[in-house]
């Protein structure tokens, strides 16, 4: 990891290549647990978003006074400080999508994925770069979120953010809290598909 | 000294359990319960006269919290020649819920009033099985799935994980508990329930690493590593958020704990007997890994839907 990285490629490493959900395979839980519909994948990604990129900035401007020994219980600290924040915000301006999101906004402090960007990248490089490390990660982590919110919503209701698309209902079972799993192993398995084949091809070539 | 800790185990154990000790509330009532799903029985201490006790517009019935609404009675029946009664609704009761039933001058002038719970004991097993089945942290809250899915590749690293895991998560509980009601809640800290929480957590796995180590050092080998692993896991700082959002006591807390950590440790060892199989199995290349993973935990989750009905007390 150095210093030269170009915002772009931080941003398409946050949302391509180590794509938090669909290549980390970590925070897997919101992206099963509440993925029902395209509106609470944005909801989610928009909170955790904030949370990764708060976060970060904030330990890439603290990371010469934190003493090594002690760096995981301040990480945990800083992201439960954004968490409390972006919490009582939510809470406070939009009560309706928070009551749906239930406890998920408030285990965003449980998300492996932040802590393990502030480990990895915030804690050694400038501020700017963490920043757009961060605005990669919270991205990448939208995208999936939506993506699958997009597949359920349509294959189980049939809507895309509410708006009636099919008219009618393909398949009821996609809005079942247990098709969270099947959609991600199946979406999962698809992204595998397609890089197999890209590299066939590109073997072909050369 | 024995006998004092005998005494103070005693006076515990009557203090925690005032449901089951519980004095009856009126000398006239010997017996009430639930029955079936819309009934109430009540057997009186002695013979009552049949006119009145079967007069159902005598009664009053309505639920604890919610004294406002009266729930519509559709029969009073007299059983045991005399000395009970049978109160038919016309809707099914939510039998978890305390009911205050009061009988208008049922002996001489005014109403006699009693409550019917169901017992005690069986509401902390009930939280019990609920959490571990009905409401399986894994398969049907979908929590904790990072570690699910990393730590259930082989039968003795699950089984290992999911005993560490019970026991930091009744814990880190106990403690949560011990914070919230008495710091958070007296302070109007409740804002800081996050921060706290997670703090308590790190702490407890912090200790438990410590303790381990120095008290069994066998055991730290073999478990050691699961530790770390606890502190990234959203069960963990899910059930001390679970138990301030319902407001628990410390033994019903201590039961959700217990259930969420059994059911994480059935969830592991299932998933880990399935995956144990999968290696040798024939599956497309690109389902490889994770992705069968997660169809394999889908169906898991679509049997466990079938516990949704239980109800056991």
């Amino acid at each position: 990891m150095t210093n030269t990285k170009s915002i772009g490629q931080l941003l398409s490493r946050g949302i391509l290549s180590e794509n938090p959900i669909f290549k980390l395979a970590l925070s897997m839980c919101p992206a099963v647990g509440i993925s029902t519909t395209v509106m609470n994948g944005v909801m989610l990604g928009v909170a955790v978003f904030f949370v990764q990129v708060f976060s970060s900035v904030t330990i890439s401007l603290f990371k010469d006074q934190i003493h090594p020994r002690i760096r995981i219980p301040s990480y945990t600290l800083t992201i439960a400080t954004w968490v409390t924040v972006i919490d009582l915000v939510l809470a406070a301006y939009m009560p309706g999508a928070y009551a749906k999101m239930g406890i998920f906004v408030k285990l965003i402090v449980a998300f492996a994925i932040i802590t393990m960007r502030l480990e990895m990248f915030a804690c050694k490089e400038k501020v700017k770069d963490s920043f757009w490390d961060g605005v990669g990660m919270g991205l990448g982590f939208l995208v999936g979120m939506v993506a699958i919110g997009f597949v359920r919503e349509l294959l189980g209701s049939g809507t895309i953010l509410g708006y009636d698309v099919l008219g009618f209902k393909p398949l009821l079972f996609f809005i079942l809290p247990c098709a969270g799993f099947f959609v991600v192993g199946l979406m999962m398995a698809f992204f595998n598909w397609i890089e197999v084949v890209y590299k066939q091809k590109r073997g072909v070539r050369s | 000294m024995r006998i004092k800790l005998r005494q103070v185990i005693l006076l515990a154990f009557v203090l925690l359990f005032p449901g089951v000790l519980q004095a009856a509330e009126t000398d006239m009532i010997a017996e009430k319960s639930f029955s079936g799903t819309n009934e109430i029985k009540v057997l009186f201490a002695a013979k009552v006269n049949t006119a009145i006790a079967g007069d159902m517009s005598r009664y009053t019935v309505y639920e604890e919290n919610d004294p406002d609404i009266k729930l519509a009675l559709t029969a009073a029946t007299i059983t045991d020649e005399g000395r009970g009664v049978t109160l038919k609704f016309a809707e099914p009761l939510n039998s978890a819920n305390t009911h205050v039933v009061s009988i208008r001058d049922l002996k001489g002038e005014g109403a006699i009033d009693f409550k019917v719970s169901k017992s005690y004991l069986g509401y902390l097993l009930s939280i019990l099985i609920s959490a571990m089945l009905i409401n399986n942290f894994v398969f049907t809250k979908y929590l904790g799935l990072c570690v699910f899915f990393g730590t259930s590749k082989r039968k003795s690293t699950a089984k290992g994980m999911g005993v560490v895991f019970t026991i930091v998560m009744l814990v880190s509980a106990s403690m949560s508990w011990f914070f919230y009601q008495y710091i958070l809640i007296p302070y109007n800290l409740n804002f800081l329930q996050i921060v706290v929480f997670i703090g308590l957590v790190s702490l407890t796995v912090q200790a438990v690493d410590t303790i381990l180590r120095k008290v069994n050092p066998v055991l730290f080998n073999s478990f050691g590593v699961f530790l770390v692993l606890v502190i990234a896991n959203c069960i963990i700082i899910a059930v001390p958020l679970i138990l301030a959002n319902n407001n628990y006591n410390y033994l019903e807390t201590f039961m959700l704990a217990l259930g969420a950590g059994g059911g994480f440790l059935l969830a592991l060892y299932l998933m880990s007997s399935v995956r144990e199989r999968l290696e040798i199995a024939k599956i497309p290349s690109s389902f490889k890994g994770l992705p069968i993973a997660f169809i394999v935990a889908g169906q898991f989750a679509m049997a466990f839907l079938g516990f949704s009905g239980l109800k056991l007390f």
